[in-house]
């Protein structure tokens, strides 16, 4: 049977918007929940670099919320290393997948401070976030300093849409552990960051700059560097304004 | 002129089962005689790609179920209003919202099944068991029907790409369902035996080894064999 154009017009303009009013229930419906799913997941991403992944998978969502809300502060600072007291403000609302596009002197920069259990002025290490390009697209990923804001004491890592099984290996155990332990800065305290090296299997266990790459993905390697390096040298304010009250604080 | 009006007798038609012998058959043929992957060699793309474990396969098995039933049930009410000239875009419109449905309450309520699987739950859309089953029944038969025989299509893809799953994990991760099987089986042999993982099977090449065993094994079983 064959129908009139009219006919034809009118039935997808109808179908369109029934399908179109649908849609935008079922989001507008799950909204909520949705929104609550995303900002626990990026608690995990955070706690990611202070504790196992196994402990967290062994969380439920609401000992993932009390953990978080008794063991992290947050503060927001900007390229100076000064902190943003702006109204409003807090570490959580930043997003760093936006503030990625302004240039570094635009961004503002959140600081997720880890405290000892029991103990909320005692600081067990520093996390800060990071984006950056992969060899698809985005990876992004959190990297805890300890106290002395020099030595990696954990990382998390991932990815929009990097390739299964190389890229995407980034979000592995195994090859955000190689980082525990690397430094940021060599002695004289310049930014040296962590680099993946090319070529996986070689032991970098003496070099405090370097770390085993991941074979047949090496444009994610030099992807997740890049990010590291300029995120650190975004923090680097920070950071020499930290230890510098240390040392203050020391003498 | 005088029209003459014949009342035909209203013959009521006992009311077909629920589930007849017909409509059991809508169910049980695709899963072995014509199973939309080993016979059909339909869906092919996402039986490789996502299964190299068993929970996110069992995901992606239960949305497909779900998208299949639905989109021929709604077809199929729609089937006679739908305009022939634009009915494939029609019935991919229906698909695409049912997936973005999917994929919204994945998004609420299975975050990480979400980030897992969100690219492969987009290409439900592109499965060629929903066309197919489409374009060859829900445009021709009432909506009930349409919906077993959309079920049944999809469970006969389930349990192949979970039986294809199930192999690729255990022998590629040693585990099933994330339960670490070689580790235990291992520990029974005492401490120096160790059951070795085949990093093949984790890479879609595994899939297709065991996809062709399962038509193997099936083609020998039924006798069916390609015209």
């Amino acid at each position: 049977m064959q129908q009139s154009n009219t006919y034809i017009i009118v039935y997808s303009a109808v179908l369109t918007i029934i399908l179109g009013l649908l849609l935008s229930g079922s989001a507008q419906v799950l909204g909520p929940w949705q929104q609550e799913a995303i900002a626990l997941d990026k608690k995990k991403q955070i706690l990611g670099a202070v504790i196992s992944a196994e402990e967290i998978d062994a969380m439920t969502p609401e000992q993932v919320n009390a953990f978080y809300a008794s063991r992290i502060s947050s503060t927001v600072v900007d390229i100076s290393g000064k902190e943003i007291t702006k109204e409003g403000i807090t570490a959580e609302k930043v997003e760093i997948a936006k503030d990625y596009k302004k240039t570094a002197e635009e961004r503002s920069y959140p600081v997720f401070i880890f405290h000892a259990e029991g103990k909320p002025d005692q600081v067990e290490s520093y996390i800060f976030p990071m984006y950056g390009a992969g060899l698809w697209d985005a990876i992004w990923g959190y990297v805890a300093l300890e106290t002395d804001l020099n030595t990696i004491a954990g990382i998390t890592l991932a990815h929009a849409s990097e390739t299964p099984g190389l890229g995407a290996r980034i979000t592995e155990g195994k090859i955000q552990a190689r980082y525990v332990g690397k430094k940021i800065f060599d002695e004289s305290g310049a930014l040296i960051a962590v680099m993946m090296q090319k070529g996986e299997g070689k032991d970098y266990s003496s070099d405090a700059h370097k770390v085993d790459g991941m074979s047949g993905a090496t444009i994610t390697g030099n992807g997740v560097n890049t990010m590291l390096k300029s995120y650190m040298g975004c923090y680097e304010a920070y950071i020499k304004s930290k230890t510098a009250s240390k040392a203050v604080a020391v003498l | 002129m005088s029209t003459e009006i014949v009342e035909k007798p209203l013959v009521v038609k006992p009311a077909e089962p629920l589930l007849s012998k017909r409509r059991k058959k809508l169910i049980t043929d695709p899963l072995i005689d014509d199973n939309p992957v080993t016979v059909q060699v339909l869906g092919i793309c996402s039986s490789l790609a996502v299964t190299t474990q068993m929970q996110p396969t069992l995901v992606m098995a239960i949305s497909v179920i779900f998208v299949v039933a639905l989109s021929n049930f709604a077809i199929s009410l729609m089937r006679n209003t739908i305009p022939s000239r634009v009915r494939i875009i029609v019935q991919l419109a229906v698909v695409a919202t049912l997936v973005t449905i999917v994929s919204e309450i994945l998004k609420a309520f299975s975050y990480d099944m979400y980030k897992e699987l969100s690219v492969f739950i987009g290409l439900i859309i592109t499965n060629c068991i929903v066309m197919g089953r489409l374009e060859a029944f829900a445009m021709g038969n009432k909506p009930y029907d349409s919906m077993l025989d959309g079920l049944g299509s999809a469970l006969g893809y389930s349990w192949i790409i979970l039986t294809v799953a199930f192999f690729r994990e255990l022998w590629g991760s040693g585990s099933v369902f994330g339960v670490p099987v070689f580790e235990y089986v291992s520990s029974l042999f005492g401490p120096d035996f160790k059951l070795a993982t085949n990093g093949l099977m984790v890479t879609p090449v595994g899939a297709f080894i065991i996809l062709g065993l399962i038509v193997w094994v099936q083609r020998t079983k039924t006798g069916y064999v390609e015209h």
